[in-house]
Order: C-alpha cells, then sequence, then structure tokens
C-alpha cells in the first residue's frame, strides 16, 4: 500500500505524466505493494474536481482521500505534516511518496520525523521496495541506498528517468473517492501563517513542464537583453531559464533559475557550463550550447556546440528558424 | 534572546569529487574540507541579528568526529560566541542530527535555530525540517529575507519555492534554514581567528543527550554518474539549424 500527497491545485494544473510520484508509486505497486492512494488536501469545489481528476489517472490507484478543510488551502508545513502522520496511522502504508518541488521538500521530512524514520529525498531510481538511488555532491557521485527501517518508506521523487505512466482507457478503473476522518487532528494553528506568494506571470509553460528550456547566463549583460532569450522561448513555444549567475546578477528572479534536472531540449546562451550547470542537464536529451568561449566547459556536455556572440546567434535563429506549428 | 545554529565539516565545494574505487563512498583522505556553505549562510544570519541587537547570543553546534572542532573554530572566528560539539565517530543521519539539536534545545532553550537549506555532500535537505517537527516549531525553509520582530516575537520568512517567493510569518521559538541568496557570508579575520581560541566549547556524546545511533538506512553503493560524450561543434546557424532539423529532428 502505498500513497502519495499533493496540492490540489498540482492535480488540475499539470499533465499526467508529470505526476512523478504517481509513476513511482505504481512502480512500486508493481513490485508486490497493492495498490496506490492519492491524498488530497484544500478546500472548495475544485478540490472534488481535482479529486475525479486522480481517480481516473492511472488504474493501480485504488483510493482517492481527500480533506476538505481551510487548514490546507496554503502549502503550510506544520499542518500538512501532521496530516501526513494522521493518514499513515489510519492507513498503515508502506511508502508515502512526493514529488520533490519545493513542497514536498518542505514536508516530507518534516513528516518523517513525526513518525520517527529517515526519509530518502531526491529519489532518481528504484531498484526495489526498498532500494532506491539518489544523487550526492550535486549530481557528480550517485547513492545507492537501503531502507531497513520500519514502515512507512518516505520519498520524494526527483528525475525524468521514471517512464510516463500509461493512460488507461478502461473506465471502470475509477478509485473511490473517501474523506480522512480529522477528528483526531490536533494542529495548533497559530504558530505559522501563510501570508502571500509572488511568482512571475508569463504566458509560456514553466520550467518543469517545458518541452524545450531557452537558458540564459551571465554574458547576457543586462535585463534588458534576457528579452532576446524570452523571444526565442516564444518561438520554439519553450521556457526561459537562467543560471544561477544570471539569477545572482539580478537580470530575472529566481523562479526562473534551473535547478532540476532537465528532461528534455535545453540550449544554453553564454552559459559559462559551470559544474552545477553540467549537472543541471545531464539528463537532457538534446543539448545545444552557444558561447563566445571555444574553451567554454558546456562544450563538453553539449550535442552541439556554436561559437559565437550571442547577441549575433540570436538574432539570426529568430529570423531562420522555422514558425513553431 | 538566544539563536543556535548547526554547522557541518563538508568537502569543499570547489573539490572535484572523486568516488572511491570499491564503490564504498567518495574520497575524503588528503581532500580539502571546509565549512558547509549553506551553514556558513545560517551563521552570517545570526550574527547579522546579534549585530543588530536582536539577539543576545549565538551558539554554534557541530557533530561528528573531533576533526570537526576546525569547523566549530571557524564558526567561532565569524563570530558565534560559544560552540557546542557532540562527539561521534558513526555516521550521523538527519534524523540522528535532529533528535541531537532537539536534545541540545532543551538544555539551551535557543528562541531561534537556523540552518542550511542541506548540506553539499549528501544534499539531504531534511535536517531543518524534522528537528521543527520534533520540536513542534514552525518551520521556514530555504529562506531568501528574514525579518525577525522582537517585540511581537515573531519572524516572517521570504522563502524560494518553484515558482517565486512564498512569505510566511512564524512565531517564535522557529526553525529556519537558509537559501544561497540569503546574505554574503563574511570571512573570519586573523584577529578573530585569534579570539576564537579562547571561546568556550562544551563537549557532549549522543548517549549523555539521550540519542542512539540506530540506523534505518544503508549505504549500498556510490557510483559516478553516466557520463555525456561530447557532441560536434557547428560553424554556423544555418548549420546549427540543419543539424536539430535533421539528425536530431527536435524542430
Amino acid at each position: 500500500l502505498v500513497y502519495c500527497c499533493r496540492q490540489q491545485e498540482d492535480y488540475l494544473n499539470v499533465e499526467d505524466e508529470h505526476l512523478l510520484e504517481l509513476t513511482a508509486a505504481t512502480s512500486l505497486a508493481g513490485n508486490g505493494n497493492s495498490s496506490v492512494s492519492v491524498l488530497l488536501a484544500g478546500s472548495g469545489p475544485s478540490l472534488h474536481q481535482a479529486a475525479s481528476h486522480a481517480a481516473s489517472s492511472h488504474p493501480s490507484v485504488s483510493q482517492v482521500l481527500i480533506v476538505d478543510s481551510e487548514k490546507f488551502k496554503s502549502p503550510l508545513a506544520e499542518p500538512w505534516a501532521k496530516l501526513v502522520h494522521l493518514v499513515q496511522q489510519q492507513g498503515g502504508y508502506s511508502h508515502i511518496i512526493a514529488a520533490s518541488n519545493s513542497f514536498g521538500k518542505n514536508i516530507m521530512p518534516r513528516a518523517a520525523a513525526l513518525l520517527d524514520v529517515s526519509p530518502i529525498t531526491d529519489v532518481t531510481g528504484i531498484s526495489d521496495a526498498q532500494t532506491f538511488v539518489r544523487p550526492i555532491y550535486a549530481g557528480n557521485a550517485l547513492c545507492t541506498v537501503r531502507y531497513t527501517g520500519s514502515n512507512p518508506c518516505i520519498l520524494t521523487i526527483r528525475s525524468t528517468s521514471f517512464p510516463v505512466p500509461q493512460k488507461s482507457n478502461d473506465s471502470k478503473a475509477e478509485a473511490s473517492i473517501s474523506q480522512v476522518n480529522l477528528s483526531n487532528f490536533d494542529e495548533d494553528l497559530n504558530k505559522s501563517r501563510y501570508i502571500y506568494q509572488t511568482s512571475q506571470d508569463d504566458e509560456g509553460p514553466d520550467l518543469g513542464n517545458a518541452r524545450v528550456v531557452i537558458t540564459g547566463g551571465r554574458a547576457l549583460k543586462n535585463a534588458e537583453n534576457f528579452k532576446l532569450i524570452e523571444n526565442l522561448a516564444k518561438k520554439l513555444g519553450g521556457a526561459v531559464g537562467a543560471t544561477r549567475a544570471a539569477v545572482d546578477a539580478g537580470f530575472v528572479p529566481n523562479d526562473l533559475q534551473v535547478t532540476i534536472l532537465l528532461p528534455f531540449r535545453y540550449m544554453s546562451f553564454g552559459g559559462f557550463g559551470f559544474l552545477w550547470e553540467c549537472n543541471m542537464m545531464r539528463d537532457s536529451k538534446v543539448i545545444v550550447a552557444v558561447n563566445n568561449d571555444a574553451d567554454a566547459p558546456i562544450f563538453q556536455v553539449a550535442d552541439y556546440g556554436l561559437v559565437g556572440d550571442l547577441f549575433e546567434v540570436i538574432p539570426e535563429l529568430l529570423e531562420k528558424l522555422p514558425e513553431k506549428k | 534572546m538566544k539563536i543556535m545554529v548547526a554547522i557541518k565539516r563538508v568537502i569543499d565545494y570547489a573539490v572535484k569529487i572523486r568516488v572511491k574505487p570499491d564503490k564504498s563512498g567518495v574520497v575524503t583522505q588528503n581532500v580539502k574540507m571546509s565549512m558547509n556553505p549553506f551553514c556558513e549562510i545560517a551563521l552570517e544570519e545570526a550574527l547579522r541579528m546579534r549585530e543588530s541587537g536582536l539577539a543576545s547570543e549565538v551558539v554554534a553546534v557541530t557533530m561528528g568526529p573531533s576533526q570537526c572542532l576546525d569547523t566549530l573554530r571557524t564558526g567561532l572566528a565569524m563570530g558565534a560566541d560559544r560552540g557546542i560539539h557532540v562527539d561521534s565517530t558513526s555516521a550521523l543521519h538527519p534524523l540522528h542530527v535532529a533528535k541531537i539539536l532537539m536534545n541540545l534545545v532543551q538544555i539551551e532553550k535557543p528562541s531561534l535555530i537556523i540552518l542550511g537549506k542541506q548540506a553539499i555532500d549528501d544534499d539531504c535537505n531534511q535536517t531543518g525540517q524534522m528537528v521543527a517537527g520534533l520540536l513542534n516549531w514552525p518551520q521556514g525553509t530555504f529562506a531568501s529575507k528574514v525579518v525577525l520582530d522582537k517585540e511581537k516575537e515573531e519572524v516572517t520568512v521570504d522563502r524560494e519555492v518553484d515558482d517565486g517567493i512564498e512569505t510566511v510569518q512564524l512565531k517564535l521559538p522557529a526553525v529556519i534554514t537558509t537559501d544561497l541568496r540569503l546574505n554574503q557570508p563574511r570571512y573570519a579575520t586573523l584577529p578573530n581567528i585569534m579570539k576564537a581560541k579562547s571561546k568556550p566549547i562544551k563537549k557532549f556524546t549522543p548517549q549523555e543527550l539521550n540519542v542512539e545511533i540506530k540506523s534505518d538506512l544503508e549505504i549500498v553503493e556510490v557510483t559516478e554518474p553516466p557520463k555525456r560524450k561530447a557532441g560536434v561543434m557547428v560553424s554556423s546557424v544555418d548549420e546549427l539549424i540543419d543539424k536539430l532539423k535533421n539528425e536530431a529532428k527536435v524542430i
């Protein structure tokens, strides 16, 4: 028995193929764990919409647990970790899985501490139900670790190495939806308050979901020049990313920093290819790099490298690239 | 108000690590060790709070074998008032570290614990959240801005999340973990390095703090990631477009 948790909005906004924790959960379910439950919490009508989406998302999902409460409208760790703890006590699951995003990374270790188990974060591979692979030293080594503790085994999942779950055509495979009994929930809610979140509104796909990521580095010199990257991203239907150097220099806000292992195609302009940047894109399918320094380390990992001035190359690309269908 | 900061000794961030041939781990012999960069940021933030009169004392805590004392001295040279060394030669996982910190909190009674969001060796990103959970304190992880209100006994934390900045307000006592952009840590000056030698360091063992080091994780092996081979260099934009269209077939 495995369960994964998510916020309700997430279930409405992302494609099934990005529900990595679900993929991981089903692969564990295939390893002798009988079924998968999904925990969804939030409030309002969209919660029920999200629940029915989750119920039909995969044949292995046998149950959707929902919590309709104002307490879970925001992603605060304190009530969420308590909730994960409560659901575990009620259900006795073997594994608890969340995506390795800022939500999962914030909540799962706290929940693990409440359950007195060691969590395994940033898992990129599952060998068997107790053995997992995760990157260490910023991806410069891979560590295979075996969980030998008592249930539950708590994981956060990162990576694109998990296969996309097969969309079920069988309409009978609908999972049951039930409410979590909150009568034993005793979270002291006055310790933390959610104030607000600022985020960049842009039309393009976000970094985590994009098929193509166009990244700019420090060589762009200023925020104005980053428009070039934005234009190219628009033309290719991709997302804009930035290296840490570009974010630190204030060209773009931090949410554009490329911090995940990119699954798809990655085009770097003026990114020098420091160790971190190279690690981020290690799993990308196709890497294109443009830099005026022929010795830039990024060329050692790029599939296609072009030595040139990005202020000349990008306009030329904009002109010559075919329109996206 | 007292602030407790946890610091970890790790392989220096500039060192290119090597995996041991027997796959048991990475080579640490004759390798430069330093304070984890995220921990430096945590300590810097605590020192700034003390310097602006918001806190009265900064206590730095480290755990591990006796070599960790070097890292602790660096923390004292940066400006921590005193140190605590929890001496342990066995491998400590985040759950152990969180339990040790929890027990130290009962002794030291700090109002705030600041930690780095993760160590750059195991990249776990767990300890802060775990100690907050064990203590039932609120947590502000991945902080890029921290504003402490001493009167109200509250701290407002801007957090770096995947899609922007999230702001939370926490009642003290609380736990904060630091992200890279929170501040620029200072260097220890020579006079301060000398001064640090006489600053007090308390020593504990995990047993004295009633923490049993029992592991529920086992390292099976550590390997090198698969290498990506270098591709081809193209000479013009036209050639690049041609390759992307006809060879990689991505446009």
